[in-house]
């Protein structure tokens, strides 16, 4: 239990432990469980286990009160991903992880690993990815460094995902001056893997080896993950040395790699190298598998010269694996390594004592227990204050300044609805020949390869209304992820989540966690859509101000046939548009309240999650009996951007009624949630089997002609729709100076 | 010894990576830029200690790879 | 129709072309890894898609100088048909197959959609599945898909009618809003003298099947399989 003395290394006091993030009472805490002054290493690997970003310290207690379990769910939080059914001994297994810190220093290396680091997630655990989606935030357009975060963004996204032959199938940007200072670059990856091949990280076997593969060890990333633990400061951006740079073509050969280790039986256990490096992959395994872990790291491929041990704990250099052998099978793991030129090298061995040990140049610069520093990280419950109410906003508040047509061609060519097709075209959305829909609609289909099954796959969240109302907000997240799912007539599966939010230690901040902690675990009960994998980034915060709570949602569904998949266009002329849920004309929180009268205000809508459910159920059995040509889930901007998008899509204009006793303003641009739109050639049957499902519908219109009508006299032609739905984005990235990164 | 070898593209191939530069460099105030042509730059520690013997391993190198002699040119340059 | 894929570590769109080819021929084709250099006898030798050895010097530029293309060149030279898709287009340019060279997008950045194309020259293996002028959409998805030669090559190209497809509007017209990456002559796919040799930046292995959304890939490869059965 101690350590050979190690000259060169800084003397470890509370002072340091301080700069290294440990505050009193944990360094007070760490020497409990030591017994003993620790060395520098040791600190580093304490200072990173209890960091937010790995211990999930101020969120543990929250994250507990979600659902996590279903028939069809195979594994849930707490491995490198989670991993759902989908039938015939296949599974999906997806997770979404941010790069929001790394992003904001670096756009285009910061998104670019953020990508590479949850492939890593996904195919660690024996999966090939088959699709990647992100949910991004940015400041104001207008504000300086938006154009530049986006460009950067954007084109690390693509040059990463682009090389690595992962298609990019969609996600979702919005835009928000909360985060000016704090952009959140939330990425997501689903894999396809077989039921009996899933492969875990808990290390087993006295003696087996452990191996390192992929690229070599630099001083990259050095405490990265206790970067995304604090608050950013104006001096932040002096930090940028501390930022990964990706290799997508080293990934590629990684994926494949490991792929083909995979297929034969020689793998223990199996963890990706991300956040915290070495020190993570290996006291994960170490503890989950109730065992010990001995490293020489002299061992460890290095790209540098004189690295410390400290440094080589602590590397967050990218496209790194470690894994368990079987006795015996490292010629054959070397064989194929050497084939796709990577390194691999034995670097130590499996041990009964439960300590991590780690050597070099003969010395022993850590001897740690390894239980307890999973175990006995800090854990806080932290104070917390509920979010005080909002006011309902009648909507006879926010009158219709004028022809709706003029209203709705103002949003549809503003910041949040404008067509995002400037971002997509950069992402290779078809590699793998599987894409069935990608960006454009309400959730991507990607067919499972060899099969005639397809996942749809969405990101939603509405921030402005967690911020209002977070346990609304969080339930609305999770039910439009659902009825996305929905739309495209797919079956609902599991949701990852991705809980951006800004300094937990402010109780007013804890409060919209708690909140929509508690608002989403209500839904995933209700719609039996439970949480299998997620991530938490905290600290989003730049000089006190943090951002809108954004608690991200990836949803995944299964359709049994590809080709049953609904999309959004008008398919034809003549045909009824029909509108399923029930319309109250909220108004509060909505994007015509905020973008037209100039209130970001009010109560965001209520969420019924059980009519959610009954509505949703209706329209995907519509959907799988072939009985409606198109439909579109209702969300920001409500109904008359819905037909708009619909329009556009298609092609075909359309001619809306205004039903009375409703305020116009209300029914065309409020936000009531659970609503669909629908096109039927036989509106009549529609009609009735919304009847006998006690779902309420309405038949709003028609579609045909080149323009959208409403009320019979109001119209504006569908290009002209395009034409300003299409301008904006482009406008505002030719704006000026700004260059991409690459 | 030590070579370094620049890669440009050639005059009269149109080089819009370098246009965008000279017009991020306008739009940011810095006036007087005529033209920018932007291209590659690559270290080579070559263990050859003869510099012809050198020279002509290195124009190899940039006829057979380094360079695509249709769109560029190259220059080479040694150090030490 | 026997056919191989060669498949450089890099390559993402070798499965793919393989799945296309397997649905046009009945069977799978021979996928040759970068690093073999004897090929079995085969009418058709794809190059496909993606970033053969990262693309970190130039697209295509090392993968050009591999064991394998030294073969494919060979066998080229010999009358065997080559298709080169993509990041193939650009390694059959550096392999000096097909002249001129492929460059950074007009616009700078990757491309992903779907354009139109005017079919230049039907009399081809490759391209005998579409009747000449005829329109056709296909997907590309490219960062260097901007095609240069010098003003002589250019005329020897046209001259011989070595330009397979043309990237053109929705109505057939060619003009700079219907050429996505800047291309010379808005060249999207070019045959070498005896049309041989196709280098295309369009993905038919795309456009292949109903639930692509668009099959007008597909008469490119049944074409093949007709010429060369």
């Amino acid at each position: 239990m101690t350590t050979t003395h190690q000259s060169k290394e800084p003397a470890v006091t509370p002072e340091l432990a301080a700069e290294y993030g440990l505050s009193l009472e944990e360094y007070q805490r760490m020497l409990d469980i030591t017994q003993r002054t620790p060395s520098f290493t040791e600190l580093g690997i304490f200072s990173v286990m209890w960091s937010e970003h790995c211990s999930y310290k101020s969120s543990r207690v929250w994250l507990k009160k979600l659902p996590t379990k279903a028939p069809h769910v195979i594994c849930g939080p707490g491995e490198n991903a989670g991993v759902i059914d989908i039938g015939d001994g296949q599974a999906a297994i997806f997770k979404m992880e941010s790069h929001n810190h790394p992003s904001f220093i670096e756009p285009y290396q910061g998104a670019a690993t953020g990508v590479g680091g949850i492939l890593r997630d996904v195919f660690t655990m024996g999966a090939r990815p088959i699709a990647n989606m992100n949910a991004l935030r940015f400041g104001s357009p207008d504000h300086p460094k938006t154009r530049h975060l986006i460009s950067g963004v954007v084109a690390g996204i693509g040059g990463y995902g682009n090389c690595v032959g992962v298609p990019t199938v969609g996600g979702e940007t919005n835009f928000h001056p909360s985060y000016n200072g704090n952009i959140l670059v939330n990425a997501m990856t689903v894999g396809l893997a077989d039921t009996d091949k899933i492969f875990y990280s808990a290390a087993a076997g006295v003696g087996n080896p452990v191996v390192y593969v992929g690229s070599k060890t630099g001083r990259d990333g050095i405490h990265g993950a206790t970067m995304a633990s604090t608050e950013f400061t104006e001096d932040s951006e002096e930090k940028r040395p501390t930022v990964q740079v990706g290799d997508p073509f080293t990934e590629k050969l990684l994926i494949e790699a490991c792929l083909e280790l995979m297929a034969t039986d020689a793998i223990v256990a199996i963890q990706d190298m991300g956040a915290a490096g070495l020190t993570s992959s290996s006291v994960e395994m170490a503890d989950k598998g109730g065992l010990g872990i001995e490293l020489d790291l002299d061992a460890v491929p290095q790209r540098e010269t004189g690295m410390s041990p400290y440094e080589i704990m602590l590397s967050e250099s990218q496209e790194r694996m470690l894994i368990v052998l079987k006795p015996g099978r490292e010629d054959l793991a070397k064989a194929i390594f050497d084939k796709w030129e990577l390194d691999f090298a034995v670097i130590g061995r499996v041990t009964d004592t439960g300590r991590l040990v780690l050597k070099m140049h003969g010395e022993t610069y850590c001897d740690l227990e390894v239980g307890p520093l999973v175990d006995r990280a800090p854990v806080y419950e932290r104070p917390w204050e509920p979010t005080p109410p909002q006011a309902d906003i009648p909507a006879s508040e926010a009158p219709l300044p004028g022809p709706a047509t003029e209203v709705l061609h103002r949003l549809i060519g503003g910041p949040d609805l404008a067509s995002r097709r400037w971002i997509w075209e950069q992402y290779d959305s078809q590699v793998g020949a599987d894409t069935v829909a990608a960006s454009g609609g309400d959730a991507a289909v990607v067919r499972v390869h060899g099969t005639n099954k397809a996942l749809a796959i969405t990101t939603d969240c509405t921030p402005r209304y967690c911020f209002a109302d977070p346990v609304r907000g969080g339930a609305q997240a999770v039910a439009e992820a659902w009825r996305n799912l929905t739309a495209v007539g797919a079956t609902p599966l599991a949701i990852t989540d991705n809980m951006n939010f800004g300094n937990p230690q402010k109780p007013r901040i804890m409060g919209q966690f708690a909140g929509c902690i508690q608002g989403m675990a209500e839904a995933c009960t209700t719609l039996e859509f439970p949480v299998v994998s997620g991530n938490v980034s905290l600290y989003n915060e730049t000089n006190g101000e943090g951002i809108l709570p954004t608690p991200a949602i990836g949803g995944v569904g299964i359709l049994p046939d590809a080709s049953l998949a609904a999309s959004v266009a008008f398919k034809a002329a003549g045909e009824a548009i029909l509108l399923i849920g029930d319309t109250v004309g909220h108004v509060g929180q909505s994007l015509y309240l905020r973008e037209i009268h100039g209130r970001e205000a009010g109560s965001p809508p209520p969420v019924d999650l059980a009519a959610e459910r009954r509505n949703g159920d209706l329209v995907r059995g519509l959907i799988r009996d072939r009985a409606v040509t198109a439909c579109h889930d209702l969300s920001d901007g409500g109904l008359l951007v819905a037909v708009a998008e619909m329009a556009m899509a298609g092609r075909i204009g359309a001619d809306i009624d205004l039903p009375a006793g409703l305020d116009a303003a209300g029914f065309l641009f409020g936000e009531d949630q659970a609503r669909y739109l629908v096109t039927a050639t036989d509106a009549d049957a529609v009609i009735e089997r919304a009847r006998v499902a006690s779902v309420p519908v309405l038949r709003l219109g028609t579609t045909g002609g080149t323009s959208l009508t409403v009320g019979g006299t109001d119209a504006i032609s569908v290009d002209g729709l395009r034409t300003a739905h299409e301008a904006w984005l482009p406008a505002v990235m030719a704006g000026g100076a700004d260059q991409p990164t690459s | 010894m030590k070579a370094n070898v620049h890669v440009t593209l050639k005059r009269g191939v149109l080089d819009p990576q370098g246009k965008a530069i000279g017009h991020a460099l306008q739009s940011l105030g810095f006036d007087g830029v005529d033209d920018v042509r932007q291209g590659k730059f690559i270290e080579l520690e070559l263990a050859e200690t003869d510099q012809d013997a050198a020279r002509a391993a290195v124009e190899a190198m940039c006829q057979k790879l380094l360079a695509n002699t249709v769109i560029e040119d190259y220059r080479i340059d040694f150090v030490g | 129709m026997k056919a191989a894929v060669i498949v450089f570590p890099g390559s993402n769109c070798d499965r793919d072309v393989s799945v296309a080819l397997e649905h046009a021929t009945g069977h799978k084709p021979a996928m040759v890894w970068h690093r073999d250099s004897d090929l079995p006898q085969v009418d058709l030798i794809v190059v496909p898609g993606g970033f053969s050895y990262g693309d970190y010097l130039r697209s295509g530029a090392m993968a050009a100088q591999s064991p394998v293309m030294r073969e494919v060149v060979a066998r080229a030279k010999s009358g065997t048909r080559v298709l080169g898709i993509c990041n193939g287009f650009q390694i059959l340019t550096e392999a000096k197959l097909l002249p001129g060279a492929l460059m950074r997008n007009a616009g700078l950045k990757f491309l992903c959609r779907t354009v139109d194309l005017r079919v230049e020259n039907a009399d081809s293996a490759f391209t005998a599945g579409y009747a000449k002028d005829q329109l056709i959409r296909l997907p590309v998805a490219h960062h260097d898909g901007n095609y240069f030669a010098d003003a002589d090559t250019l005329a020897r190209i046209e001259d011989n009618g070595m330009v397979a497809f043309r990237y053109v509007t929705p109505d057939g017209a060619i003009d700079a809003s219907g050429n996505p990456n800047g291309s010379a002559n808005a060249v999207a796919g070019l045959f070498n003298e005896g049309r041989t040799v196709l280098g295309l930046m369009p993905h038919p292995e795309r456009a292949a099947e109903p639930l692509h959304g668009n099959t007008d890939g597909k008469p490119l490869l049944d074409g093949l399989v007709e010429a060369l059965s």
